[in-house]
């Protein structure tokens, strides 16, 4: 189990250094950093300058090296446009879109994994079908286009739910949550639904397929032939046994729900890290845009090595000391 | 309601039918089947693939596939009917009164709960124990089917017991409630012979001692003989005959039976072919006046004469990483195949017999270039195959060597014709000089294995088990290879099938003067086939010796060992039949 984590520790490492030399590169590639720093009225000696001090001469592996520490610290220089560390921008953004990717995945699972179990024990009900006939809505339907049909409905025509923002927020130290206001509440269920949708349907088709395919296996059989209870087999048994793969395709979808945030962001002008990224590109912010790509991986990363570690704990077969009695 | 018979059977079935409704109509799987066990008795139904075998044990426990459905009929557990009760009056008689063991107990138990676990919620799920008392009682009944250890070992996950280990903690829960009857469907199938007749041995005294009635649902003549006290044989959903087994075994009556025991492989005797089985249907034979002596697939041959040996492995060592380090101290290694050497003469069949993960297969991964060998030679046809450097300098010896596969289901592409499957090794090794030439060389090909040229257009699932077999011999006969490899060609097929294939490789090996080698763990089909044969276990050859010597006179232990577990039919005349 150690080893096997350690493994993953180095794997990971080696995910980030290249993600970072991605980043890194950004700086070299896209436009000229002192440029992007100084007015136009700035001297061409004092342009020399300031690139002799902000080591801009220095030889590449240097250069990364001296990104890469900084950027373990969290440290990712002055934003061009805000003039303001970077650090402290993504701070302020990141609590906006961690609440709401994690609100959606959390709506995703909650009901994309009953629906998923109900479709795949009652197949022919014409509630299934329903859900059926509904997820492919869900599936063919792009995000934006969903996000801009509720805003219409449930925004301009009924005018129940704000259509853009997050509401009142309340400090709790350095996180900023909307979660304890009545308008914070009512701000995040339209951009909540419209990220979590596509997830939901894809999570039913999977768990109703994969426990489907489990259904069908000897041991559902034979525990049915020891008579037990319909629901002991569906819930402890086929249940257990589909979430092994579930699992897997869940956690990576909680990452792509939070690099994904930034359609529904900017849908919804939600205050997060998303929008943040997006006017980034629009004003070549690099910094902003190198710490993104670098906090997104390290995201993935962090998630997968959660879902390996989850999957040792659920399926006994990859307990590494499996070698019993043979 | 109750049976109106002095004496009440454990169970009565009295006209059965079974139907599964279908877009074009209704399939009956079963009809006018009427069974009765006695405690204590057990009853085996025996019957090839289709034959209904399953169904019956299905639909006494209510679980048919939908959409089948028992639509005549009663069935009578001690008197109480139990056919068409509903859900919840079902569940408590299975497990609680009839207890079912399946076929494969690598996949019969749920891999992600342990031992324990599985046992404790069936026994509670039907008796009214506590925790501490429900787990007394898996400890006692793991210790009653013989797994050592029980208190240690019932915490442990399935995949942490071999197959045969698995099988007892089956057979321990479907004994959990003190069943009085118990359906074991092919309960033995998927295990080693010796490990086979140790759960045979486990059953018959479970039976006997518990007084529990058993159906045993088998396609195998040998478990039936060794098992049951009366045995129904069944034919396209019918009972064509039914009687003690020691009527049944030398006395047949019907045709079918007679057949079916026929097309047994014999244990005890060479017969130079297998006996036709006349009765079973669509049985493909091959046309009359195929002369191959003369015939382009014959021909070929001439340009190579050889004296020595055709194959030829010296001290081969198969070794597989299982566990990788950085640490070489670290590593694990399996080696398969330990320092293994024998030769095969040209013309000649040599089998080579031996459990699961003995290293049979692995030998022909080898001989094939599938694996690379980690040490010794393999030479065939005097060239050292190990010292080949390219895949293009194998390639002429590929050709040369053939392989069928013991799955006809996955070895065929499903999504290619047979045409196309057997003609793409001839576009492959340029042995044709058109496209026409091979079309030509591909009808003949279908013709020689009995199948006839209306086959190339259709695609392999169009075709039964046995065919497909066929199929694969026309794609290896394809190449006009010298030297064929068969990989328990056989043991997916049932028995009268078996004996149509194995009659036409016995054929095409003389007509064609192939050089074969013959891989399977059954060793009656190991004494029809072959000329001479290698005993293996755990990777390492222990004995070769020719056919009839080794029957007669075995040398090692082990091989003494496997030829008193072969079913013997002690007892038992084995009616004659013309061959």
């Amino acid at each position: 189990m150690l080893t096997f984590i350690a493994k993953r520790l180095v794997q990971s490492i080696l995910v980030m250094l290249t993600v970072g030399l991605i980043a890194f590169s950004l700086f070299r590639y896209v436009g000229d950093p002192i440029n992007n720093m100084v007015g136009q009225d700035t001297s061409l000696e004092e342009r020399v300058e300031l690139k002799e001090k902000l080591g801009l001469n220095d030889g590449f592996l240097l250069q990364f090296g001296r990104f890469a520490v900084n950027a373990a610290q969290g440290n990712f220089g002055f934003s061009y446009q805000h003039r303001r560390p970077v650090s402290d921008l993504i701070a302020e953004r990141l609590p906006a879109t961690l609440e709401l990717s994690l609100v959606s995945a959390f709506l995703a699972m909650a009901i994309g994994i009953p629906m998923g179990v109900y479709t795949a024990i009652r197949r022919n009900s014409w509630l299934s079908h329903s859900f059926m006939t509904l997820s492919l809505v869900g599936i063919s339907l792009p995000t934006f286009l969903i996000g801009i049909l509720l805003i219409l409905l449930f925004g301009v025509v009924l005018r129940w739910l704000p259509t853009f923002g997050r509401g009142d927020v309340v400090q709790l130290g350095w996180w900023s949550t909307g979660l304890l206001t009545a308008s914070g509440l009512k701000s995040l269920i339209m951009p909540a639904i419209t990220l979590a949708l596509f997830q939901m349907t894809l999570i039913m088709r999977l768990v109703r397929s994969e426990m489907l395919e489990v259904m069908r296996t000897d041991f559902v059989k034979f525990a049915r032939a020891r008579g037990l209870a319909e629901r002991y087999v569906n819930f402890v048994v086929a249940l257990k046994n589909t979430m092994v793969p579930v699992i897997t395709i869940t956690g990576l979808q909680l990452g792509s729900i939070i690099a994904f945030a930034i359609i529904t962001e900017s849908v919804f002008q939600w205050p997060g890290m998303g929008l943040l990224f997006i006017q980034a590109v629009g004003n070549v912010d690099i910094p902003i845009m190198a710490a993104y790509l670098v906090l997104i991986a390290f995201f993935f990363v962090v998630i997968n090595l959660i879902v390996d570690m989850l999957y040792v704990v659920v399926d006994p077969r990859l307990r590494v000391d499996s070698a019993g009695g043979h | 309601m109750k049976a109106d018979v002095e004496k009440e059977s454990l169970l009565t079935i009295e006209g059965m039918r079974v139907e599964f409704p279908s877009r074009r109509g209704h399939v009956v799987a079963v009809e006018r089947l009427d069974l009765t066990v006695e405690p204590g008795e057990i009853l085996g139904i025996v019957g090839e693939s289709g034959a209904g075998k399953s169904t019956i044990g299905n639909a006494v426990i209510g679980l048919l596939e939908p959409p089948g459905e028992m639509t005549e009929g009663t069935i009578l557990l001690k008197g109480d009917r139990i056919d068409h009760l509903d859900d919840a009056a079902q569940r408590k008689i299975r497990g609680a009164r009839i207890g079912m063991i399946f076929q494969d107990p690598l996949t019969s138990l749920d891999p992600l709960q342990t031992i324990e676990r599985q046992l404790v919620d069936t026994i509670q799920r039907h008796l009214n124990l506590g925790e501490a008392e429900a787990r007394s009682r898996a400890v006692d009944l793991l210790d009653q089917v013989g797994i050592p250890d029980p208190a240690v070992r019932i915490a442990q996950y399935p995949h942490q017991f071999s197959g045969g280990m698995r099988q007892r903690v089956v057979i321990a829960l479907a004994l959990c409630a003190d069943p009085e009857m118990v359906i074991a469907d092919e309960p033995t199938t998927a295990l080693d012979v010796s490990v086979q007749a140790q759960i045979l041995d486990l059953m018959k005294a479970l039976c006997r001692d518990r007084q529990v009635g058993m159906i045993l649902i088998t396609h195998d003549m040998g478990v039936i003989s060794e098992t049951a006290d009366r045995v129904a044989v069944m034919y396209r959903g019918r009972v064509v005959e039914t009687g003690t087994t020691q009527q049944i075994m030398s006395k047949p009556n019907h045709d079918y039976t007679k057949s079916l025991i026929s097309a047994v492989p014999r244990p005890d005797k060479r017969l130079k072919r297998f006996p036709l089985v006349t009765y079973i249907e669509d049985a493909e034979e091959r046309p009359e006046g195929l002369n191959l002596a003369t015939h382009w697939l014959g021909k070929v041959r001439e340009e190579h004469k050889l004296t020595g040996n055709l194959v030829e492995l010296k001290d081969a060592h198969m070794r597989f990483i299982t566990r990788h380090s950085l640490f070489p101290s670290r590593r694990l290694f399996l080696d398969a195949v330990k320092d293994v050497s024998f030769a095969i003469q040209p013309g000649e069949v040599f089998g080579l017999v031996g459990e699961s993960g003995s290293g049979k297969s692995t030998i022909a991964r080898m001989i094939t270039g599938i694996y690379k060998p980690s040490g010794g030679t393999i030479t065939f046809d005097g060239t050292d195959m190990t010292a080949l450097e390219s895949r293009a300098a194998a390639a002429p010896f590929r050709r040369q060597m053939q392989m069928i596969f013991q799955d006809p289901f996955s070895s065929l592409n499903p999504r290619m014709r047979v045409e196309d499957i057997i003609e793409e090794p001839i576009h492959f090794h340029k042995m044709a000089y058109d496209r026409q030439e091979a079309t030509q060389i591909m009808h003949d090909l279908l013709d020689v294995v009995g199948l006839g040229s209306q086959a190339a257009r259709k695609f392999p699932h169009e075709f039964s088990g046995g065919q497909r077999q066929r199929i694969s011999i026309a794609r290896a006969l394809a190449t006009r290879p010298r030297f064929l490899i068969c990989d328990e060609p056989t043991s997916a097929l049932d028995v009268s099938i078996q004996a149509q294939v194995l009659n036409l490789l016995k054929d095409l090996q003389s007509e064609l003067n192939l050089t074969m080698l013959f891989i399977s763990h059954d060793l009656p089909v190991i004494r029809q086939v072959c000329d001479r044969v290698g005993v293996m276990r755990h990777g390492k050859l222990l004995e070769v010796a020719p056919t009839e010597t080794l029957f007669t006179d075995p040398q090692h232990d082990y091989t003494k060992h496997l030829l008193k577990l072969m079913p013997k039919f002690r007892g038992f005349r084995m009616p004659e039949l013309e061959t």
